[in-house]
Parts: C-alpha cells; sequence; structure tokens
C-alpha cells in the first residue's frame, strides 16, 4: 500500500488533503530541476574559471580568488603562453600526432575490417580471436616494450615515433568489422558482376556506406590522441616534441608559473574537442558510449 | 579453401589466364595469392611489432633484471615478482588504487543512474543539461587535472575562495595526507559520471513503459517500481559502465601525475604512477615490467568478478 491509496482510503480525508499533495508534488518538481541546473552550472565551472583566469592579471587573481570573471579583461595570459612557451610547435605538434594517426589507424583498420568481414582467406579466425584477445590487454603491458623499440629505432622525439606505433587499433577493427558484416551482401555481388575487384568494393561500395561507423571511430580517436599524456610523456622528452597536456603539465609543475598563461594554454588546448563537441555532439555520445574510449 | 579452388578454375576464362603461364613462376603464384592477405598485411604487421611482439617481450623482461645501460640482462625467474610481494610502496600503490577505484566508480555509476533517470524525457532543456554533464568527459584528463590544481590551491584557487565566503578555513587540499586522495576521487567522479549518465540513458530509455505503467496499477511506488522494473532492464547498461569505469580507475596516472605527483608522502602513487617511476625514472625496465603484468591480472581478476556478480543475478 502506498500512502497516496492510503490517505484516499481514509473515510474522512478532508478535502484540502488532494490539492495540497500536487502542490507538494509540483514544488517538489520545481524543486528537482533548480537542483539538476545548479549542478549542471557547477560541472563546467571549473571550465568557466579557467576562461576567466586566463583573461585577468595576476594581481587580480590573487586580491580576491573567489569571482568568476575578471575585473578587467586582459589579453596577456594568450600573449604570455605563446612567448614563455613554444605554443604555436606544440599545437603543431599535437595536431600531426592526433589528426596524423588517426587518419593512418582509420585506413589501416578499415582494410583489415573489411578482409575479416567480406573476404575469406586461411587463418581468417585466427586474426579475429588475436584481435579479441589483444582488446584485453592494458596499454601499459605494451608501453615499456614500446619504448625500448622505438629507442632502438631512434625515433625517441620523432612524428614517426609518435605515430606509428599507435596507428593500428584492435578496438578499431573490431568495431568497422562489426558495421562492415551488417552491410548487405548483395551490394558486393552486383558490384562483382560489374568486374569490380576487392579494392574497388571497399574504396567505393563499403567506405561510403560504413561512413557514420568511421565518423564515429574517428571522432573517439582523435580524441583519446588528443588528449593523450602518458605516450607523449614518454615518447618526447624534448620540450620541441611535446604535445599540449604533457608540455603544459611541465609549464604547471615549473616554479612562478604564470597562471593566465597557464589558464589561457589550457583553454586553447581544450577548444577544438569543445568546439566539435558542440557541432557533432552525436558522434561523441555514440562512440563513448559503444566504445567506453575517452 | 572452396573459394581459392573458384578461383583457379574461372582464371583462364579470365584475361589473368595466360598470365599463369607466363615465364615466371613467381609472378604466377603471386597473381594466385588472394588478395585478402594484401587487405590484413598493414594491420597484421603493425600490431605484430607494435602490440603482439610487446605483449610477450613484457612477459619475458618481467623475468629478468633489466635495467636501461646494462650489457646483459641477469635471468631471475619470479625474482621481480616475490621482490614485489615484499614491497610495501607496491602495496600502497595497489591500496590507494583500490580506494580511488572503489568510490570513483560508485560515484559515478550512482551519480550517472541519478541523472540518467531524470533527464530520461528529450526536451531542449534536458539535452543542454545533458551535455554540460557530458562535458568533462571529452576534456583531456591531464588539462582538467592542471584546472583542479589551481582551483584547489589555497592562495589563488575558487574552492577556498567560496569555501571562504561561508566560514571554512581554507584546506591545502592537495599538500593534506587526508584530504590528497578524497580530493582525487572528487574530481575522478566529475569528470567520469557523464560517462555512466549517457550509458545509462540509454538503458533507462529502454525500460518498458507497459511494465512501469503495470506496477503502479499493483500498487508499487516509485521506490519499487524502480527497484523491481527499471533497475532489472538497466543489468547490462549497469554492467557496462561498472567494467569499463573499474578498469579505467585501475590505470589512474595522468590525474596523480599532474596534480599531486603521487604526494604527499605516497598517499596519492597509484600502481601506474609507480610503474612509471620505476621504469622511467630509475629505468628498472624489468620490475617496472612485473607491475604491469600484474596490474594486468588485477584488471582481469576484477573483471571476471565483477561480470559474474552482476549477470547472474537475473531471478531476484
Amino acid at each position: 500500500m502506498t500512502t497516496e491509496a492510503s490517505l484516499s482510503s481514509l473515510p474522512s480525508a478532508p478535502s484540502w488533503v488532494g490539492p495540497m499533495l500536487r502542490g507538494l508534488r509540483r514544488a517538489g518538481r520545481v524543486l528537482a530541476w533548480t537542483v539538476l541546473t545548479i549542478a549542471a552550472l557547477a560541472t563546467i565551472v571549473p571550465f568557466l574559471w579557467m576562461l576567466g583566469v586566463a583573461f585577468r592579471t595576476p594581481a587580480d587573481l590573487y586580491s580576491d580568488p573567489s569571482r568568476l570573471w575578471p575585473d578587467h579583461w586582459s589579453v596577456s595570459g594568450f600573449h604570455a603562453v605563446f612567448t614563455q612557451l613554444p605554443f604555436f610547435r606544440l599545437a603543431v605538434n599535437t595536431i600531426v600526432f592526433a589528426g596524423g594517426t588517426t587518419v593512418l589507424l582509420l585506413l589501416i583498420d578499415s582494410l583489415c575490417a573489411y578482409a575479416l568481414a567480406r573476404l575469406k582467406f586461411r587463418g581468417q579466425n585466427f586474426v579475429f580471436w588475436t584481435i579479441l584477445l589483444t582488446l584485453m590487454v592494458p596499454f601499459q603491458v605494451m608501453l615499456i616494450p614500446l619504448f625500448l623499440t622505438v629507442f632502438h629505432l631512434g625515433w625517441l622525439n620523432t612524428f614517426q615515433g609518435l605515430i606509428v606505433p599507435r596507428s593500428v587499433s584492435a578496438l578499431g577493427i573490431f568495431m568497422l568489422r562489426q558495421f562492415f558484416v551488417k552491410i548487405p551482401r548483395e551490394l558486393d555481388e552486383a558490384a562483382r558482376m560489374d568486374g569490380a575487384g576487392p579494392l574497388r568494393i571497399y574504396w567505393q561500395i563499403i567506405l561510403p556506406l560504413a561512413r557514420p561507423a568511421l565518423a564515429s571511430l574517428f571522432v573517439i580517436q582523435f580524441m583519446a590522441l588528443w588528449n593523450d599524456f602518458l605516450w607523449p610523456l614518454v615518447i618526447s622528452s624534448s620540450t620541441d616534441m611535446r604535445t599540449l597536456p604533457s608540455a603544459l603539465t611541465l609549464f604547471s609543475s615549473q616554479g612562478g608559473v604564470d597562471h593566465a598563461a597557464l589558464m589561457a594554454g589550457a583553454a586553447i588546448s581544450l577548444a577544438p574537442l569543445a568546439i566539435a563537441f558542440l557541432l557533432a555532439q552525436r558522434f561523441f555520445t555514440e562512440g563513448i558510449a559503444a566504445t567506453g574510449i575517452k | 579453401m572452396a573459394h581459392l579452388a573458384d578461383q583457379a578454375t574461372d582464371a583462364p576464362a579470365r584475361s589473368r589466364g595466360p598470365d599463369r603461364r607466363g615465364p615466371g613462376r613467381g609472378r604466377g603464384r603471386l597473381s594466385r595469392l588472394n588478395p585478402a592477405y594484401l587487405f590484413v598485411a598493414p594491420a597484421f604487421l603493425l600490431a605484430a611489432v607494435f602490440i603482439l611482439w610487446p605483449i610477450v617481450q613484457s612477459g619475458w623482461m618481467s623475468l629478468h633484471d633489466w635495467t636501461i645501460g646494462d650489457d646483459s640482462h641477469k635471468w631471475l625467474g619470479f625474482g621481480n615478482y616475490t621482490e614485489l610481494w615484499h614491497d610495501s610502496r607496491f602495496w600502497n600503490a595497489l591500496k590507494v588504487t583500490i580506494v580511488y577505484a572503489v568510490f570513483v566508480v560508485i560515484g559515478q555509476v550512482a551519480i550517472g543512474l541519478a541523472l540518467a533517470q531524470w533527464l530520461r524525457r528529450t526536451t531542449w532543456y534536458t539535452m543542454l543539461l545533458r551535455s554540460a554533464f557530458f562535458f568533462p568527459t571529452i576534456a583531456s584528463l591531464a588539462v582538467t587535472g592542471i584546472v583542479w590544481k589551481f582551483l584547489l590551491d589555497p592562495q589563488v584557487g575558487l574552492v577556498d575562495g567560496w569555501l571562504g565566503k561561508i566560514g571554512v578555513h581554507s584546506q591545502n587540499w592537495l599538500q593534506d595526507t587526508h584530504l590528497a586522495l578524497p580530493a582525487l576521487i572528487a574530481v575522478g567522479i566529475w569528470k567520469n559520471f557523464g560517462f555512466s549518465m549517457i550509458v545509462l540513458l540509454a538503458g533507462v530509455q529502454g525500460v518498458r513503459q507497459d511494465l512501469i505503467e503495470a506496477a503502479t496499477l499493483d500498487g508499487a511506488g516509485a521506490i519499487a517500481r524502480f527497484r523491481h522494473v527499471t533497475l532489472p532492464a538497466l543489468r547490462p547498461a549497469i554492467l557496462f559502465t561498472v567494467v569499463i569505469g573499474t578498469v579505467n580507475a585501475l590505470q589512474l596516472f595522468d590525474l596523480t601525475y599532474v596534480m599531486t605527483d603521487g604526494g604527499p608522502l605516497f598517499h596519492t602513487e597509484s600502481i601506474v604512477m609507480y610503474l612509471y617511476q620505476r621504469g622511467f625514472v630509475d629505468f628498472r625496465l624489468g620490475y617496472a615490467s612485473a607491475i604491469a603484468w600484474v596490474l594486468f591480472l588485477i584488471i582481469i581478476a576484477v573483471s571476471v568478478v565483477q561480470l559474474r556478480m552482476l549477470r547472474f543475478r537475473d531471478d531476484d
């Protein structure tokens, strides 16, 4: 029995009980939505504060840390981050690392996924199961031998050292394979009748139809690499070859940090993903919810 | 193999036919090579060198005293693992990591579940709120760690600034042995609950409304409806976010590296942080590999336990 039922079944419930309950419920709803709104604002306050500090002068920050916004807007932080750090170079590094690796990975993974989903070859099951097994191994297990390999190749502090070892992903192959399998086979058959080889079928039929899966994979891989910390930290020790997260960390741990410059750097490094997220939220939420990569 | 035979019998009918009888045997063999191998080759070669071999090599290295700069590597058998067993700094790192993982996963799933339940209808306003809650998920953990480090700074940080206004004394959050790990846990929850919310939202929206209505007619209150109708339907989504959340939390590194550097006095030194110290600061690669393998085994064990606990209780 619920309270509601027991109240209405009371023989002598006064006539004001019903309206009062309704009023209470409405008040509860208003309260819940107010709490939710405040919670949502609280969630993004760190980002607002970061922007606020980026536009403040140091004296302004130390005078009253409880304010979100500056009294006087100043772009000196944005100027300083370019003079105190090789910021332009770091941004280019991050773009080349995240963009280059993702494009290469999409190509290599989709080729392999196509063969697994659409062609037949000896060892197909072996390849598929190997992929599933490596999915479970955490990256830290491979990190140390990978570091040695990159070292022996003379690739430390180079783009190829950052990019090549990360340009194949078991998860990517698996995801694309699952998608390719669902594309109707009649399309391949028809193309084959017209004399198309596997490469043309892959390029002109499968890839265009798999655009949603490719876009999803692109978004989550690009995001994961753009945000990656441990790998660039290990592979690139020279300031010139670092990516934004590891370089900003180094900068933040030095004495006498310029807060405005640091927060300006953080804001710029978050901006591309933030803008992409606002424009194409669906790809982020679907991709992340499906794979757990973030 | 049937398709290979097909190809061979097809071949003479095609223009490719004469090639096979041409002068070079190698060429004939090449034209008969299954094209699938060419599609698999780039991925397979890269994976062999940069995924499969490193896994094997790391296991091999963990059985050696493998220090950078040494010419030879002494075979230790399971020596690194027995040393690890007696290494109090490792046990501390394990404890820190498990405490972090337990609280972050419970926090992120509980908040995510509440939000998914509240925001299950799709209107412009719930979509706006969902975006705000999800936003920390896409931001770099290292960069948000830097922002939080300064938010929690007693001199310039917003947290103490605001707490000061309501009369709470400023705290040196990240330097205090009692507060540093809770602070990291709070940031970890903040970073991840949006992910749990999105995963659970799909589950909540898939709950059959006719079952909810039937339960209501039977006199079930909101809590009973949630427990007996919504929750069972959500089990796969909860399982997914708990397992993924735990695997991620057990690999804690970025936050503690950026915010506390494992301090104060190792109170926030996680397993991966310790691995990094041993491997890339002390250059004891064999020992660090042993840590990596223990982490791998812990992750497998925890995932298996979670899968069993959450999957095989369908009868209640």
